[in-house]
């Protein structure tokens, strides 16, 4: 049995180098490196389905997404840690002062989701902001069953909070029964329970729930894009100036600002800057 | 007669040399964590104020008037871990009894691998189990608007000492002295109360050791918990979406700075703190024991 | 003549033995429904292709491969430290140490370290490592922060089968004219190598368990890289990949098949680890 194991072990370490090899074609000429970004999780969709693309034209390139929220990614690219951070909310003062850039990759739509099984379609802005202060608790006082209205939102940091919470005008007065690190959380928690309502990424949403109208508009990319869709906010691309980024990072974001980016974008479900 | 060669004994004292050091490696790495806690985590501490860190009752890290008062969270983690002792002890205690004592021998063997199954199963599966099964479960059982909860997290971590606190009180059992059974039957007692009366309070140490084993690990339970307990700093009650210590630190490490980050070290430093004080307990216990 | 006993004592002992039974039936119910509830819901979901695949937003498809390789390398580095460390420490305490407070000293940081919290292995893991030793968020800073954790289960497994070797193999080869480290080398490890597996089994059992300490130093990338640049970038483990699935993008079906995954390879390694125990203890009974 010893033997057995002694066999296993390095069959195992073996088939591992070797799997690992297979996956890293060799780099004939192209661009070779790296490229590491990292930020908000909303951002989740489109920055993967780029960063694929990206690295099918240039096998050499290794690509990295860190998904850590928008607060988080920013405080990356300042110390170093990523190439390129991604946000969902604009960069504060405090933060272009300290030397960091903003680029606008897309737009994007936050959703305000409910169960399936929820009969609420639709609500106003001001319904919206009466629910997340707590002044509106039951659904029955906005056309839906008699229960207790779950609140669900998003962490401290989170582009996505930051965004729904400045255009509901519900800054730090929301009486959150749960805070989630993600937006694929907030879905996921909201499609588990009827009486719940949150708000995600319309790039991120699935059929597990459904997406309400604000003020009779339904979050669509077209809506989104011609902003009738009221609650929506940038997808950024957050640089640090002053610093070049390397050859591989520079590559890569001229690839994502450029048109033919714009439908990889579009597929993800946001709407495209360009 | 074998003859020693005379570069043995330089190399000998290299070796041993050698063997000192990777000794104190292990004390090495406990200074090294002590320190880089304590470091971390006292600059939050001066600047916010012990008094009102500790005894402060709202935590909002990130409001425009940020304001570090952890005892919300300090609550939930010694409510959270009383309450997986209420309800995890008494099931290990007389699943052990029983495994010791009174079962069988093919029975003991199974029960006992299905405990040291129960053990290695990850924490994030048990996670997992709790947030698609106990908490839509808690939610249609009490008629409350969210399942996710102190009682989720309660119910889990109880689930999660079981098995440690059922393997340390076996081998507590186990090793009280056949003379003392011996003697409480000869004596006229029956077997159950021999077991309850003379086997138990000979391994009473060795139970207690287990409690405080189970504590420990209750106490520093962080991704099953962040799966199943809401995530919002409430004071605790039973029904309510709370914060631990350990989810505190977990769920915004990743996105703080400043303050509020240095705020996450110290709360890691009372943790810290409040495991050093259970494994101090621990020990005496064990010593207390061994003394016997 | 047998007395009847009085009905208090007949109450005391029929309560008891419900309260036995109770406990006992609730600890075997509750492990067969963990691992039946695992099992059934994941092992459907266990494909050929999730297992040898990497995820893929463009093809919206998601694959483990990267995740299971991320294990593997992240186990394969952390024993690489781990078990001379291990092995090491417990020599000194059993073969050299002459100071009793020492050891005492020495045996009670191995005590504490097995008891601190994952969560603070992190912490302290992603200061030291991540940013102190500037290794960023890797593997490897994940694989050195699972060293520390599992020093104590090697030098305890290993301890234990240091003892098991009689005094008199030493002694002997002693009066042979050996010195300590040829007798160490030759007569007692060989003789625990037994011992050395166990430890060795039961960290690669807490290893791959294990998910807190690696959140901030290993990270979550889902890529494909062979050993050496897997250690040095960010990656998820099993665990890690798990969580997020669940928790984050809500894909229960491959969090379920993860648990699955995670379940058998238990399953698999207490199997082992107990075979090896066994034969240990025959060894202790010559």
């Amino acid at each position: 049995m010893k033997k057995l194991l002694a066999a296993a072990l390095p069959a195992i370490l073996a088939f591992a180098l070797l799997a690992g090899c297979m996956s890293t074609s060799p780099s004939d000429g192209g661009l070779s490196g790296s490229v590491s970004t990292d930020g908000s999780t909303s951002m989740e969709k489109v920055i993967g389905a780029l960063g694929e693309a990206f690295t099918t034209e240039n096998p050499g390139v290794k690509f990295t997404y860190n998904p850590t929220g928008s607060g988080s990614g920013i405080t990356a690219v300042l110390e170093g840690r990523c190439d390129i951070g991604l946000s969902s909310r604009g960069l504060k003062d405090d933060e272009k002062a300290q030397g960091l850039a903003e680029t606008v990759l897309a737009y994007d739509g936050i959703a305000v989701i409910v169960h399936p099984e929820n009969p609420v379609t639709g609500l106003t802005l001001e319904q919206i902001t009466k629910i997340y202060t707590g002044e509106i608790t039951n659904w029955s006082e906005v056309g839906g069953n008699d229960a207790e209205i779950v609140l669900i939102g998003r962490e401290a940091g989170s582009g996505t909070r930051d965004g729904f919470e400045s255009i509901t005008g519900t800054e730090d007065i929301c009486k959150y029964r749960q805070e989630l690190t993600s937006t694929g959380d907030v879905i996921t928690t909201v499609s588990q329970n009827p009486d719940a309502v949150g708000y995600a990424s319309l790039a991120s949403v699935k059929d597990s729930v459904r997406a309400l109208s604000v003020d009779d508009v339904l979050p669509t990319e077209d809506t989104v894009k011609d902003g009738s869709y009221k609650i929506q906010r940038p997808f950024l691309l957050v640089t640090k100036t002053g610093t070049a980024l390397s050859e591989p990072a520079q590559a890569f974001f001229d690839y994502i600002t450029s048109d033919a980016a714009a439908e990889i974008i579009a597929k993800a479900g946001a709407v495209s800057a360009n | 007669m074998l003859k020693r060669a005379k570069t043995d004994k330089p190399a000998e004292a290299v070796i041993h040399g050698i063997f000192f050091l990777l000794g104190f490696v292990a004390v090495g790495c406990v200074l090294l964590i002590t320190v880089y806690l304590v470091i971390a985590g006292i600059p939050a501490i001066r600047e916010i104020g012990l008094i009102p860190f500790l005894f402060g009752t709202r935590w909002a890290s990130t409001a425009a008037e940020p304001s570090f008062g952890i005892l919300p969270i300090i609550l939930t983690s010694v409510y959270g871990t009383a309450g997986a002792i209420l309800l995890g002890v008494p099931v290990g205690f007389f699943t052990a009894v029983y495994l010791s004592k009174i079962a069988p021998a093919k029975v003991r063997a199974v029960l006992e691998s299905a405990a040291g199954l129960l053990a290695g199963i990850p924490s994030v599966v048990y996670g997992l189990v709790g947030m698609l099964v106990l908490v839509p479960a808690i939610r249609n059982l009490f008629h409350v608007p969210d399942g996710a909860s102190l009682l989720a997290a309660i119910l889990v971590l109880a689930v999660m000492i079981l098995p440690s606190i059922i393997k340390v009180s076996i081998t507590a059992l186990d090793a009280v002295p056949k003379e003392y059974e011996d003697a409480s039957l000869a004596l006229g007692a029956t077997p159950i109360e021999t077991y309850f009366r003379v086997s138990v309070p000979a391994a009473k140490s060795g139970i207690a050791a287990a409690v405080v084993l189970g504590v420990g690990r209750a106490m520093g339970e962080a991704m099953a918990v962040m799966m199943v307990a809401g995530n919002v700093a409430n004071m605790p009650s039973l029904f309510q979406s709370v914060r631990f210590l350990t989810t505190a630190v977990a769920s915004e490490m990743s996105y703080s700075s400043g303050l509020q980050r240095e705020a996450l070290f110290s709360i890691a430093l009372v943790l810290f703190f409040f495991i050093m004080m259970i494994n101090a307990g621990l020990n005496f216990l064990l010593k207390r024991g061994a003394g016997k | 003549m047998k007395r009847a006993l009085s009905s208090g004592r007949r109450t005391y002992a029929l309560l008891m033995r419900v309260l036995m039974t109770a406990a006992v039936g609730f600890t075997g119910v509750l492990t067969l429904f963990l691992i039946g509830y695992v099992l059934v819901r994941g092992l459907p979901n266990l494909t050929w292709e999730l297992l040898f695949t990497k995820p893929s937003y463009l093809s919206d498809r998601i694959g483990i491969l990267p995740d299971i390789l991320n294990t593997i390398y992240l186990i394969a580095a952390a024993l690489f430290f781990v078990l001379p460390l291990g092995v090491g420490a417990a020599v000194y305490l059993n073969e050299y140490a002459q100071n009793k407070k020492m050891v005492a000293v020495i045996e009670y940081a191995a005590e504490t370290l097995s008891g601190i919290p994952s969560i603070i292995y992190g912490l302290v893991g992603m200061l030291f490592f991540c940013r102190f030793l500037n290794l960023k968020t890797s593997l490897l800073a994940g694989a050195l922060t699972l060293v520390i954790m599992n020093l104590p289960t090697v030098m305890r497994t290993t301890q234990e089968s240091l003892k098991t070797v009689p005094q008199s193999y030493r002694e002997g080869a002693f009066a042979l004219g050996a010195g300590k480290w040829r007798v160490i080398r030759t007569v007692v490890l060989p003789g625990c190598v037994d011992g050395i597996l166990t430890g060795c089994i039961l960290s690669i059992g807490r290893m791959l368990g294990e998910s807190a300490a690696l959140l901030f130093t290993a990270g979550f990338a889902h890529e494909l890289c062979d050993f050496f640049e897997g250690l040095s970038s960010a990656g998820a483990t099993l665990t890690v990949a798990l969580y997020v699935y669940a928790k984050e993008q809500g894909e229960f079906d491959v969090a379920f098949a993860i648990a699955a995954l995670l379940m058998i390879l238990t399953l698999l390694i207490n199997f082992l680890a107990s075979l090896v125990g066994k034969r240990l203890n025959r060894r202790k009974e010559i």
